[in-house]
């Protein structure tokens, strides 16, 4: 295989790990509604938890992001 | 990869020019002091920073709108440090204050349509020099504070509470590796979301003309949907530039909170 080629399919496979950052993210929020639903009292309190979960599961998303900009521009 | 010809290329808004001419504004040894697009988009942002407080500093008993929408971000940073550190944090305010809206200001900024009038913004939160510097500020704040306060027993960060002891060696090598990535993480996390959500907009864009280009009938497939796409887009980038403000002052309080009180 080509090596310009093979930088490009790992680029779109590092698109796989964007895709899993999304399920992550919606699985933070998610969880925030679900028991915020139940608890509208004590959702206020754990907005800061709901955004270091959210930065910590989008961080490992834009990860793969970095991943594939690197195949493409540096590699 | 170059950009081929009559295309839009994605990476070209990310390109730090020196303007006012390339020669060499003041010369240290080599290294180019020249006054560059990304230094001029900061001065704008500093200026428009400096007008909006200075606006909102009436101190009127009964405040008017401007003084409101101030007053509104100082409650939330001060509240968002009283929650996180304490009431040791009302010392960090004015640095978190800054830092928030500093960065906010800069993410909107860049998202300004102000090309239509052929101003091209230029979102220098989209750069790791720029991110690392402000993310290498936050963590000197932790390293001074930690350990002016607690000496060498800001050690004790790396060995948290109750844990057995045949596990501190491991725990500690650990806790110090995730101790020394914050300021990457930090740096990574904004200059990533502002570049991906920007080469987002212009991959988009490139559709819209492309699609344009090549007849009525792949316009009407292709550019009308992308056109569409492009203004949620700009919607949910725009939703993007708070959070990313907002998760940097947070997690920068955080760590924060862990020079102030250790674990």
């Amino acid at each position: 295989m080509e090596a310009e080629a093979a930088k490009l399919i790992g680029a779109g496979l590092a698109a796989i790990g964007a895709g899993m950052a999304a399920i992550g993210v919606g699985n933070v929020f998610g969880s925030f509604l679900e028991s915020a639903l139940r608890n509208p009292g004590a959702a206020d309190g754990q907005q800061g938890r709901l955004f270091i979960g959210f930065a910590a599961a989008e961080l490992l998303g834009l990860l793969a992001f970095v991943v594939a900009m690197i195949l493409i521009f540096v590699a | 990869m170059a950009a081929e010809e009559g295309k839009v290329d994605p990476m070209h808004q990310f390109t730090i020019e020196p303007l006012f001419g390339t020669e060499k504004l003041l010369d240290f040894d080599g290294i180019n002091l020249a006054f560059t697009n990304s230094a001029m988009w900061m001065a704008i942002t500093t200026v428009l920073l400096t007008v909006f407080v200075a606006g909102g500093l009436k101190r009127e008993l009964v405040p008017g709108r401007w003084q409101m929408a101030v007053e509104f971000f100082t409650g939330f940073i001060d509240d968002m440090l009283e929650a996180n550190v304490g009431k040791e944090g009302r010392k960090y305010v004015p640095y978190i204050f800054s830092l928030f809206m500093f960065i906010l200001f800069a993410n909107l900024l860049g998202l300004m349509p102000l090309g239509v009038i052929g101003v091209h913004p230029f979102t220098f939160t989209s750069h790791f020099t720029v991110t690392g510097v402000l993310a290498i500020i936050s963590f000197a704040i932790v390293l001074v504070v930690g350990f002016w306060k607690h000496g060498f027993k800001f050690f004790s960060l790396f060995v948290p509470h109750g844990t057995p002891l045949p596990m501190v060696p491991a725990i500690a090598l650990i806790e110090f590796f995730s101790f020394l990535i914050r300021p990457f993480s930090l740096a990574l996390r904004l200059f990533v979301a502002m570049m991906a959500g920007h080469v987002l907009l212009k991959v988009l864009s490139s559709f819209v003309i492309d699609g344009i280009n090549a007849g009525v009938g792949i316009a009407a497939l292709v550019s009308i949907p992308s056109f569409a796409l492009m203004i949620a887009i700009s919607a949910l980038e725009i939703l993007v530039a708070g959070i990313q403000a907002y998760v940097f002052a947070l997690l920068t309080s955080l760590y924060i909170n862990d020079a102030e009180h250790l674990h």
